[in-house]
């Protein structure tokens, strides 16, 4: 049984990174926004589902396509859309841009944009807690292209032989960029790879955004019992192209068209309404909600200074007094 | 002041820190069961416990990711690393991560890293144990590189890596472990960024670091023998680099020989001659000289690995055919 206020927060953090994402896409059409710009469409469940499952305390590690996990850890759509736009007001000062959002106050640590390079700094993370007796679990997202990188492997070996409470979320959207997990794995089943480690693990449905929480709640809830760290595998899709400078020439529009009948929220909005605990005009005043909330992040980014030049090297190291 | 070696002078700032700091733990390649590659932590173990000095597997780039997370987490994490050419493993974390995540984060992280490897041939370990690649390392702006000669440094310079807010890397010339020098274990952190001048001298500025200082004072020595006064000078930190200091010396003794245990081109001795070029060129008698390593894989044999390194005779010759030259 969902709970109808939880359900809500749900639909609507889902629909925000929705609507977010799509403004991030026509501005950078206009020129807006430049870089890459890699768009989460299609896996919200994965962000907003796993992120019910951490504290404030918690600390989170994602990827250059953390727009959503950003968002649902309650990260100002104005700070991240300003942050795009290369602004001062932007959550990184408009030195990272869409790959690199951080918010220390957040315990958000980025942003990583070197496949696989976000697993060792949350084994460090996990281990800086673990001996400071802090019962906190990182949360470390990745795709399925960082499993064929050796940092992954070493990062389960270390978490796992130091009992680390690391979190480990594999978002399995099936591409690594171009290449489709059977064209760049020999075992191809994913939480498998865990049992190498001696590892716990678990998969679940990453459209289905309860059944992504109920598992990672499951998991955390091993990780912040101090049992170890937890491989999550989370199948899911990405709708949209890799990033803004993709042709899609790997994949059949078919198989995207098949997808995308399993839409995160289309799904959870028919589930709701199915269940009679949402009515057409909750969904209409949930997206004047978060269109007004995107409407005014643009605001804030428009507004937002750029940073000055002669400020170019500042935080290259600590200013000394 | 004692009289102590270059390893037990490290080994003595890292049990100080982890006496006095419960943050600071040291991880890496046998630091704790055997003892430290190099014994630079022998004896750490049974006293601090494997919590604090804690053997890691042989995944470089995990376990320097381990420190840099560790750090954010509010530790004091020592990494060591075995050979500067092991670090290449972890290049990933060291470059991409350690160096950016206080820029790329608008100033809101800091990483107080603090890593040791050693650096540097001299023990016919071939071409995969012994290349002195901390040049390369100074190349990149968001992490500082000291370069320890002497005991009392290699001290404080640990001392000093772990005061600093951001990552410090602490390059160990191998051949420096057993020498011994005399360190006031009273004395605090050395200065990161502060060149001296270990040998005065109006000849000729002889501009060295790490494990070529002993034998370019060598070298001055020979060349005092024929009257020949050099100031040697030991850059201590590669980045930020003490420009101050070396523009000071050539001022005073208007040539200059570069002395570096790197390949030549590319080298950090090619920085240090460019910074002489843009604020020193008009107070030179004479071209820069540099005395590099030959450009090879370091070989393994004796005599061929002797004449690949920069040598007492060749830094002498260069001053001496500098002087002929441009006397």
């Amino acid at each position: 049984m969902i709970d109808r206020a939880h359900a809500l927060v749900l639909l609507r953090q889902m629909m925000l990174i929705r609507r977010f994402e799509e403004k991030a896409a026509e501005l950078y059409t206009l020129g807006k926004i430049r870089g890459f710009l890699h768009l989460y469409i299609g896996e919200e469940a994965v962000a907003v589902g796993a992120m019910q499952a951490l504290t404030a305390e918690d600390a989170i590690v994602a990827t250059y396509r953390e727009h959503g996990q950003a968002l649902a850890r309650g990260i100002p759509a104005g700070s991240l859309m300003a942050e795009m736009y290369g602004k001062a007001n932007g959550c990184s000062r408009g030195r990272g841009g869409s790959m690199h959002f951080f918010d220390a106050s957040r315990r958000f640590y980025g942003g990583h944009a070197i496949v696989g390079g976000g697993l060792p700094v949350a084994v460090g993370l996990a281990l800086a807690d673990k001996l400071q007796a802090r019962p906190r679990v990182t949360a470390c997202f990745f795709g399925d292209g960082a499993v064929a990188e050796g940092e992954f492997h070493e990062s389960l070996n270390l978490a796992a032989l130091w009992k680390l409470p690391v979190l480990f979320l594999c978002e399995n959207n099936l591409y690594a960029m171009g290449t489709a997990l059977a064209r760049h794995q020999a075992q191809p089943d994913i939480r498998r790879k865990a049992d190498g480690y001696g590892m716990p693990s678990a998969v679940a449905d990453g459209m289905d955004v309860v059944a992504v929480e109920e598992a990672a709640r499951q998991a955390a809830a091993h990780v912040r019992r101090g049992d170890g760290p937890f491989l999550l595998e989370l199948r899911t899709y990405r709708f949209r192209a890799h990033s803004t400078a993709d042709p899609e020439l790997y994949r059949k529009r078919e198989e995207v068209a098949e997808w995308k009948q399993r839409d995160p929220i289309v799904l959870f909005t028919a589930r709701l309404q199915a269940m009679g605990i949402l009515t057409d005009a909750d969904v209409a005043s949930l997206q004047a909600s978060v269109d007004g909330e995107v409407d005014e992040a643009v605001g804030v980014a428009e507004a937002g200074p750029w940073e000055a030049v002669q400020d170019l090297t500042r935080d290259v190291y600590t200013a000394t007094p | 002041m004692t009289k102590m070696t270059y390893r037990d002078a490290i080994r003595s700032a890292l049990r100080e820190a982890l006496r006095t700091d419960p943050r600071v733990f040291l991880m890496g390649e046998d630091v704790g069961g055997y003892g430290g590659a190099f014994k630079v932590s022998y004896g750490l173990l049974e006293e601090f416990g494997p919590e604090r000095v804690r053997d890691t597997p042989l995944s470089e780039n995990t376990f320097l990711g381990a420190g840099i997370g560790a750090a954010l987490g509010g530790m004091r994490p020592i990494v060591e690393i075995m050979t500067v050419n092991f670090s290449l493993l972890a290049l990933d974390q060291i470059v991409n991560n350690a160096a950016t995540l206080r820029h790329m984060s608008g100033g809101q992280l800091s990483v107080p890293l603090v890593v040791r490897m050693t650096t540097g041939g001299g023990r016919q370990l071939a071409a995969q144990h012994s290349h002195s690649l901390e040049g390369w390392f100074a190349h990149i702006p968001g992490i500082k590189i000291v370069v320890p000669a002497v005991a009392a440094d290699a001290r404080g310079f640990v001392l000093a890596a772990l005061r600093d807010p951001d990552p410090v890397f602490i390059f160990e010339h191998a051949t420096l472990y057993p020498l011994e020098g005399e360190v006031d274990e009273q004395a605090g952190p050395a200065a990161i960024g502060r060149a001296l001048v270990r040998r005065s001298g109006d000849a000729v500025s002889l501009i060295t670091y790490g494990g070529t200082l002993g034998t370019t004072l060598r070298a001055a020595d020979e060349l005092a023998r024929e009257g020949v006064e050099a100031e040697v000078i030991d850059l201590r930190t590669l980045r930020p680099l003490d420009t101050e200091t070396i523009l000071a010396s050539v001022a005073r003794t208007h040539r200059a020989v570069i002395v570096d245990e790197g390949w030549r081109t590319g080298s950090f001795a090619a920085e240090v001659s460019a910074r002489i070029m843009e604020g020193g060129f008009y107070s030179l008698d004479a071209p820069v000289a540099r005395v590099c390593s030959a450009e090879v894989p370091m070989p393994y044999a004796k005599h061929m690995e002797d004449a690949a390194l920069p040598q007492v005779s060749a830094i002498a010759t260069a001053v001496r055919e500098m002087l002929v030259a441009h006397g």
